[in-house]
């Protein structure tokens, strides 16, 4: 059996960064997953890379401009149709501040 | 009686409709009783849009009446539920967005919608488009119509099954990793992923923005060409979106491939590899030497890295495009005593298993500690593999691999495991990572009846020879389509 590539212990720390709940049986499972996920990637590391630029994007270079102008007009009424919910025009949250 | 004109392809149909010998009214019903019909044994929508289609197509044949309206008018389409549709529902087959509706259209809907197509239903996917059999749509599993008891592929499942089972005339999908060659080659249609860059993306929701692209499922190559010609093009709210002048494709169908280069890379035909499909695309390949062409061996060394590179990069990216589903401005929302509870329980209620296992995994790949070993490896790991294909395009004009190493697989065959799901798209995936254009089309049957797929794959903004290519292999009339079973 190869060596465990992430603990439980990460795997709850990964869920809190990513925001994320997970039950008891989750985190089993995801463990697992992960594991077998990362064992795999490791075939990365038979290649030397050490001279090799990263690829961020395969696009055209360069960000075109365009002109800043108003396309749509405010909308609020849109905008909220789909809020979980509301005050008014506003979207309603639980308290965060004491 | 039924008349059955939801089986023409765009380009018969458009003709028809132009010389009024049809309706664009008659062509959609059609397909609605064609829908009414296969959706039992398909579940290829999500949602259909009967009555707005009905609208759409009197609207369509008023504008065919008075002349000159685009080759898309009155068209029925499916449209992939990851494309934002003003008024209606978008749920990336996912619990998070189970009642969204959009108050916008996406980029190719505005521009589909003003040539004056009609919009049939929304199809389903997996959930996010995080899959490559639609077994992970929140939503129920899309069948092949060839065979019901196996996938449609994915994640554009729906898509690619509505399309041959003539529920539409064409669809859309969306392509990361092969979602649309995919299913398109276990479906039996044909499917594009064209140049990154090339199409819009403005209201597709995104998922790993350095590789998604928005493409078209066809009956032919080409109504692909004309779909292509309205969909790409510069759109100035996606600054990704290239500004280079879109050729009409269809100009492009000469029919002739004389002189045409033929790579065909070695690690693309490995063992374990289904024999037919080895063997139907060989035979492809010897079609096109009748026409004229030449086939040359080449090598893309580093294609066995492609699924660690991309699993990596491709969850990384989903996890910082996914963070924006947080409960607070829309979609699902589990209250909870306090905010960041309640952004961990709506995730946890609204995302499905195959979405969060990708969240976990992208989130650890960019954590503190982990970034160089895993995020940059595999971005360097993507410099070689599009390096391969530069090497290789000095020695031929286009590459013809097989687009998956089997036929569509039984439904729940690979549920259990992810790594194995996961390596159905080993020979689609560099191709995203590279950037470049691929096309799926049909070559064949396997013993089980079931549609083999072959892949064309050109340098970037060679879609003309993509289509050139695949038009002239259709008019071989070497591959003879078999009505599906459904």
């Amino acid at each position: 059996m190869a060596e465990t590539k992430i603990t439980l212990e990460q795997v709850r720390h990964v869920a809190r960064l990513a925001r994320l709940e997970l039950s008891a049986s989750d985190e089993q499972r995801i463990r697992a997953d992960m594991d077998e996920m990362l064992a795999y990637v490791d075939k990365l590391n038979e290649l030397d890379t050490k001279d090799v630029a990263p690829t961020t994007q395969v696009g055209e270079a360069g960000t075109p401009m365009r002109d800043d102008e108003v396309t749509n007009r405010p909308d609020a009424e849109a905008m909220l149709a789909n809020a979980p919910s509301r005050d008014r025009n506003y979207f309603k949250v639980p308290k965060i501040i004491e | 009686m039924t008349s059955e004109l939801n089986k023409l392809t765009i380009a018969e149909a458009s003709a028809k409709l132009r010389a009024r010998e049809i309706t664009a009214t008659q062509l959609t019903r059609d397909c609605l009783d064609r829908i009414a019909a296969a959706e039992p044994k398909l579940h290829a929508f999500l949602t259909v849009t009967e009555k707005e289609a009905l609208e759409q197509a009197r609207a369509a044949d008023a504008r065919l009446a008075a002349g000159n309206a685009p080759a898309l008018c009155g068209i029925p389409l499916g449209i992939k539920d990851i494309y934002a549709t003003k008024g209606v529902r978008t749920t990336c087959a996912s619990r998070i967005l189970e009642n969204f509706v959009p108050p916008f259209d996406a980029t190719v809907i505005e521009r589909l919608r003003s040539d004056g197509a009609v919009f049939v239903g929304k199809t389903n996917m997996d959930e996010f488009a995080m899959g490559s059999s639609t077994e992970n749509s929140a939503f129920g599993t899309t069948t092949n119509p060839h065979d019901t008891a196996r996938v449609a592929g994915g994640s554009s499942g729906g898509s690619a099954a509505a399309v041959a089972a003539h529920e539409c005339l064409a669809s859309l999908g969306t392509d990361t990793g092969g979602s649309i060659r995919e299913p398109a080659s276990f479906c039996g249609v044909v499917g594009i992923k064209p140049t990154y860059s090339r199409v819009s993306r403005f209201g597709v929701i995104a998922f790993a923005s350095s590789l998604d692209q928005v493409g078209p499922f066809t009956k032919s190559v080409r109504d692909a060409s004309i779909l292509m010609r309205t969909l790409a093009g510069r759109d100035v709210r996606d600054s990704t979106c290239s500004a280079r002048p879109v050729p009409d494709y269809e100009n492009a169908l000469t029919g002739d491939v004389k002189g045409l280069r033929i790579g065909v890379p070695r690690e693309y035909f490995v063992e374990g590899m289904q024999p037919e499909v080895e063997k139907s695309v060989r035979a492809a390949l010897k079609n096109y030497k009748s026409l004229g062409a030449s086939t040359v061996e080449i090598s893309l060394p580093h294609t066995g890295y492609a699924i660690a590179a991309y699993y990596l990069l491709a969850t990384a990216e989903a996890s910082a495009n996914l963070a924006r589903y947080d409960g607070i401005r829309y979609g699902l929302r589990v209250n909870a005593e306090d905010n960041i509870a309640l952004y961990e329980t709506t995730r946890a209620h609204g995302f499905g298993p195959e979405v969060k296992r990708r969240i976990m995994l992208g989130t650890f790949a960019l954590s503190a500690g982990y970034y160089d070993a895993y995020y940059l490896k595999a971005q360097k790991v993507r410099t070689l593999i599009r390096k391969d294909f530069e090497h290789a395009f000095e020695k031929c004009d286009l590459i013809i691999t097989p687009v998956a190493p089997t036929t569509a697989f039984k439904i729940g065959e690979k549920m259990n495991d992810p790594l194995t799901m996961y390596l159905s798209d080993i020979f689609t995936i560099s191709v995203n990572l590279a950037g470049l254009p691929g096309m799926a089309m049909p070559c064949g049957y396997d013993a089980n009846n079931l549609p083999i797929g072959m892949q064309l794959i050109a340098p970037p903004f060679a879609e003309e020879t993509i289509l050139r290519a695949g038009d002239a292999f259709e008019r071989t009339g070497a591959f003879k389509p078999r009505t599906p079973a459904v």
